[in-house]
């Protein structure tokens, strides 16, 4: 279907961007493929500089490809870059009003760069300020707004026109914990409420790991993996199970059942401590608490730790993403 | 079509309104030229009977002048603007609606015209109290003058911002530009009085001949050939300019 109400919202293939400067070409994206389907919150995560914004910018039609091709909402990007900017919404990372203006006089201009009338923009706007929680800044001047009301705004402009997908470039830099926590709440409601497919750039991974349905991890200019959060932290080793016992004598005997569980690894006994990585550490717990209580094994801590997506990069690329 | 009209009007309002929030820059923008007339004009006066001088009063003469400087000063620092408005992520915002991309630029040219229009009519008001007699249609034409000039400067100082997106950079290049441009074109002192090395340089300056245009537009010499030159290369520069603004900022998506 043309409006890609029934297939996937973004389909990219080989999608690829070099800059040319007299000495130099840079590859920022190389023939990246992937798909986004409709309704899903998708985080495009990697350190800075890893092509993020080039393939946002690329999607928004804002950057033309060098080579390879792309839908946005059922479009083809360099056949009908207008059509393709009516249905989607962009927040872009440095934000998108002007501090000397007010908040609902520009929503409302927007708006009608698209067609709309200023009625229905003030009616769709006052509703989506209530939805995000602004109803009190229409007449209030940008530059007075929070950092965190701002990026709201700046997400309330991105949504007027109602796009089928809407792309938030890096949407909480600069803002502090609440803020964030707040507008990931905000962003999941965009989903859950209006049916909004969600593209995010981050290079944060509890931003990527709390938020997203579903990650695609790019460095280098390159899709290095892709998946649920949970899938991807699976691909590094399991969770790790550590137990602290009260005797030491016991300690062998503890990592034979811990060597028996699910997808365990050998077992690493130090004094009373044994740590084990394990498939799945919450299913494989049960268990493991039931046969030492059956072998009158006493532990007096047990920890179960997941890998962080920190760890997934890192297995990834051999760097660390906060690198 | 329509579309151009309805997306540059969008542009141009709110352009205008964001303008008129800080009402204090257009008054400090309005001052330069008016302490030119007060406290340059009466020196003028004095040698308005020299050899040389042009023909009309010193108001004839150094008013014209002042109008055509607010025209290309008034314009040329708008770049500035669309600077700060990049940086805020405004520019890029725009980019992806589905307006039209000459539209989000002639829309802001609009404001800008209609604003140093309206200070050309002030300065002129005020140049009445000092002395300036001219008929209503020097008047107009005069204003039409200044409004194509403020059109072909915000159109090049619109490109210059988004091209070099630095204010550093931006503002030794309108002052390099500007200095000359202003020496060579008889603004504060007619090039009837200068040597004739100089006076040959002069000539090749468009905006010597623009400036002469005013002038004589002044004397009430509305059709004559330095009217018709002046106008025609005012209009040409306008064109080009234009060209030059809508390359740059199609270009922000290559």
């Amino acid at each position: 279907m043309e409006n890609g109400d029934n297939g996937p919202m973004i389909v990219a293939k080989g999608l690829r961007r070099t800059f040319k400067t007299r000495k130099s070409v840079f590859e920022a994206v190389r023939s990246i493929d992937f798909e986004v389907q409709k309704g899903e919150i998708v985080g495009f995560l990697g350190p800075n500089g890893a092509g993020k914004t080039t393939t946002l910018k690329m999607l928004c039609t804002l950057l033309e490809p060098t080579d390879g091709s792309a839908t946005v909402a059922g479009v083809d990007l360099r056949r009908d870059p207008v059509e393709v900017r009516r249905r989607i919404g962009y927040v872009p990372q440095s934000g998108s009003t002007s501090g000397d203006a007010k908040a609902g006089d520009e929503i409302v201009w927007h708006a009608e760069l698209f067609g709309i009338d200023r009625a229905t923009a003030r009616k769709r706007g006052e509703d989506l300020l209530a939805a995000l929680e602004l109803e009190d800044i229409w007449a209030k001047k940008c530059s007075a707004l929070s950092g965190g009301q701002r990026r709201r705004l700046d997400i309330v402009m991105g949504l007027i026109h109602q796009p089928q997908v809407v792309f938030l470039d890096e949407p909480t830099t600069g803002l502090d914990p609440q803020s964030r926590a707040n507008l990931w709440n905000h962003i999941r409601k965009l989903r859950d409420e209006f049916g909004t497919t969600v593209f995010l750039t981050t290079h944060y991974m509890d931003e990527a790991d709390s938020l997203s349905d579903r990650i695609l991890i790019i460095d280098h200019g390159r899709i290095v993996s892709q998946g649920t959060p949970k899938e991807l932290k699976k691909t590094v080793s399991g969770d790790a199970i550590t137990l602290t016992l009260r005797d030491n004598e016991d300690a062998e005997a503890a990592a034979e059942i811990g060597g028996a569980l699910a997808g365990a690894s050998a077992p690493m006994v130090e004094g009373n401590v044994v740590r084990v990585q394990v498939q799945d550490g919450a299913a494989s717990l049960p268990r493991l608490l039931r046969d030492l209580t059956a072998r009158d094994i006493e532990a007096i801590g047990v920890e179960v730790a997941r890998p962080t997506l920190d760890d997934v990069f890192l297995t990834l690329t051999g760097r660390s993403l906060r690198d | 079509m329509k579309k151009y009209f309805h997306d540059s009007l969008v542009v141009f309002r709110r352009s205008l309104t964001i303008a008129l929030q800080n009402p204090v820059w257009l008054m400090i923008s309005l001052m330069q030229p008016i302490l030119y007339l007060a406290l340059f004009g009466p020196l003028l006066q004095r040698i308005a009977n020299t050899p040389g001088f042009p023909p009309g009063d010193a108001w004839q003469v150094f008013v014209p002048g002042l109008l055509v400087q607010l025209g290309i000063f008034g314009a040329f620092f708008v770049g500035f603007g669309i600077i700060a408005e990049w940086r805020n992520g405004v520019i890029d915002r725009m980019m992806v609606t589905p307006a039209s991309r000459t539209a989000l630029i002639s829309g802001r040219v609009l404001r800008d015209i209609l604003m140093i229009t309206i200070q050309g009519a002030v300065l002129m008001g005020v140049a009445y109290l000092f002395g300036l007699r001219i008929s209503m249609q020097a008047v107009i034409g005069g204003l039409f003058v200044v409004a194509l000039l403020g059109a072909a400067f915000a159109y090049l100082s619109y490109a210059a911002g988004l091209a070099l997106k630095s204010e550093d950079a931006l503002a030794p290049l309108v002052n390099t530009i500007a200095l000359p441009i202003l020496l060579l074109s008889g603004i504060l002192l007619p090039m009837t009085l200068a040597p004739r090395w100089l006076q040959i340089l002069s000539d090749i300056n468009p905006i010597k001949h623009v400036v002469d245009a005013e002038r004589a537009i002044f004397r009430g010499d509305l059709l004559g050939p330095s009217t018709l030159l002046g106008v025609g290369l005012a209009v040409v520069i306008v064109f080009l300019a234009a060209y030059v603004g809508n390359l740059v900022f199609r270009q922000q998506t290559r």
